[in-house]
């Protein structure tokens, strides 16, 4: 095992780095042949702090030793250290170094605490740490106070997000992003930038916030409003394009919203949360954060180039089920819309009583079979009534789901009515959004 | 960076939630000190597994024992990472010995060089991510970005005199890192 030498090599190169600079800048006064003339004025100083940061420095082209005070050159130490000093006051203090042996201690400390200074690492940590060492401390002490089951998918997702943003610098936050989603059959996308998609989580995850009595994000006149009128409320309030500051604050949000649900417990499960139009029961609202967190993380992960992966398989099956059980509503709303295709024309059945339906087959470890019953909200799947199948892999499905692949694209092994296949296809699609 | 020193306050306030059993606290500790003790126990010990290993570890400790952290000796940041070091420090010794015992090469004497090494390494880290953001930055933007001490200054928007002071006190604060001991034996993690 390398120990902590491993990283000793980098240390070493840092620190030849660090002579070659000094010695190359010096190389010019003291092997320049001919000193040149010292202009009789000097070059404005002044320009150097006014931040032209190009000029360069009397210093670096005068090769006249400095006659510095003793206070100077001991306050240069640090600077001299790190090779951060003009040549001249390189030679200055180095010069002084062989006649002052308090400096010259001094000096061999702070050059040997360089040597313990590090580039910064690129460290990405597994993702899949965080869940597994939670899981081994609440093994050991099991928590008084647990995160609900079903918060769980919210607080690894927006986890695993803010882990994404950790080393975003400008270029990264202002990337742009093309955000997509379906809206009658036909794809819409919306183009925003990182630091927007993450003010769109914040304004739509305030829906949840504002349920649960936190602090709304969203200003007052538009709270009332779905997930794409509040996300354009909140991108048109303030004056200039969202930065990279607004992770604070949809950070804390979203830890809030993890700690707010965890006190109010099982019971606010079923708390109604508005979601424009629908009304969405606590845990499912909280499932649909988590997805949304997931596609939009993955959505700014293509605009980086960053890889991301989707979610574990327990937390992506819960976000299928959630979508599975979304569809019979999609589906009479699309027969409301008049998109449903002729000839499907429903059966009248009764609510609760069992109705033609699609089995819905998702591949993968976090797969399982979902009977969608086609005929109307209140019917109950069927396996004696089905009238078609389809089997997806799970990850495609939520791609479907987020309006990130067309339905017609979607390989899908299908057998049975294909009118129903396809109206499912679609339904599924149509439960994307902004 | 992984953020400002939370207030003492807040640092009570997450030990009593981590004592109350809340687990969303465990969750918000996670998230604001993980990088920072992967990283100090990678800085240790130079491998990914055995510092995603010391991570549970500090983790676990912290929150089985959260009692242990007494606000008033200073920021629960500074406690996570003690106990961090110590754990690295510890798991280094324990493989170095066991290689030693199987014969593996090395003596005692380099196991113990080894040993210092990382504490003198692991204790720098610590000072680093510990002292004032101003003179973090200052060495940043001196050694990470390579700006002699008059750009650094016009970055910090300081003046140059500012800059060498907080250049210099910046290492004098690191330089500490060669005088502290060798962390106790683990058992110690308290």
């Amino acid at each position: 095992m390398s120990g902590a030498g491993g990283h000793g090599a980098h240390d070493d190169d840092r620190e030849e780095d660090g002579r070659q600079r000094s010695e190359d800048e010096r190389y010019p006064s003291r092997d320049a042949p001919d000193p040149v003339e010292p202009p009789r004025i000097p070059l404005p100083r002044a320009s150097v702090e006014d931040g032209e940061r190009a000029l360069p420095d009397p210093d670096d082209v005068l090769p006249a030793p400095l006659d510095l005070p003793h206070d100077v050159l001991k306050s240069l130490l640090g600077a001299w250290a790190l090779a951060a000093c003009s040549a001249a006051e390189t030679a200055a203090v180095e010069d002084h170094l062989g006649g002052c042996g308090a400096c010259a201690d001094e000096a061999r400390r702070l050059r040997e605490a360089v040597g313990l200074l590090h580039q910064p690492e690129s460290l990405d940590l597994d993702p899949g740490l965080r869940t597994r060492v939670l899981a081994t401390c609440l093994q050991r002490r099991p928590p008084r106070v647990p995160v609900p089951d079903w918060a769980a998918a919210y607080d690894t997702e927006t986890a695993r997000l803010d882990a994404l943003l950790q080393d975003f610098g400008d270029a990264e936050w202002h990337a742009p992003v093309r955000l997509r989603w379906f809206e009658a059959d036909a794809p819409a996308h919306r183009r925003t930038t990182v630091a927007g998609v993450i003010a769109h989580l914040l304004a739509v995850d305030g829906l949840i916030a504002r349920a649960l009595g936190l602090p709304d994000p969203v200003a007052e006149g538009a709270e009332a409003a779905g997930p794409t009128g509040r996300t354009e409320a909140f991108w048109r309030a303030s004056r200039v394009p969202p930065t990279a500051a607004v992770r604070g604050p949809w950070r804390e949000q979203s830890h809030a919203l993890v700690r707010t649900v965890s006190f109010t417990g099982g019971h606010a499960g079923g708390l109604g949360v508005p979601y424009g139009g629908i009304e969405l029961p606590l845990h499912d609202a909280m499932l649909d954060r988590a997805f949304e967190c997931w596609v939009h993380a993955e959505d700014i992960a293509v605009a980086v180039d960053y890889p991301y992966d989707p979610p574990a398989p327990r937390q992506l099956h819960r976000m299928i089920d959630l979508a599975a059980r979304l569809l019979p509503a999609a589906l009479a709303e699309r027969r409301r819309a008049g998109l449903s295709a002729p000839g499907t024309a429903p059966h009248l059945v009764s609510a609760g009583a069992p109705g033609q339906s699609l089995r819905l087959e998702i591949e993968g470890a976090a797969g399982g079979q979902w009977l969608i019953p086609l005929d109307s909200p209140g019917a109950v799947g069927s396996a004696a009534h089905e009238v078609a199948h389809v089997a997806l892999d799970g990850v495609e499905f939520c791609r479907l789901a987020a309006g990130h692949l067309p339905p017609e694209e979607a390989a899908a092994g299908q057998d049975g009515d294909r009118e129903a296949i396809r109206d499912v296809l679609y339904a599924t699609a149509a439960l994307s959004r902004l | 960076m992984a953020g400002q020193d939370a207030p003492p306050r807040g640092d009570r306030k997450m030990q009593q939630r981590l004592a109350r059993g809340e687990a969303a606290a465990l969750g918000e500790l996670y998230d604001r000190y993980a990088s920072l003790v992967h990283s100090l126990a990678h800085r240790v010990l130079g491998e990914e597994k055995a510092a995603d290993t010391v991570t549970r570890e500090v983790f676990a400790h912290v929150w089985e024992h959260p009692e242990t952290y007494d606000p008033r000796q200073g920021p629960l940041r500074t406690w996570i990472t003690t106990v961090t070091r110590r754990l690295a420090v510890g798991r280094l010794r324990d493989s170095e010995a066991a290689a030693l015992g199987h014969g593996l090469g090395g003596d005692a004497g380099e196991l113990e060089r080894k040993v210092r090494h990382a504490s003198v390494a692991a204790r720098a880290y610590d000072i680093v991510h510990a002292m004032p953001a101003p003179l973090r930055a200052a060495l940043e933007l001196a050694y990470v970005q390579r700006r002699d001490y008059r750009q650094t200054a016009t970055d910090l928007n300081v003046t140059e005199d500012e800059a060498r002071r907080r250049l210099r006190l910046g290492l004098q604060l690191l330089s500490t890192a060669h005088d502290a001991g060798v962390p106790p034996e683990p058992g110690g993690a308290r």
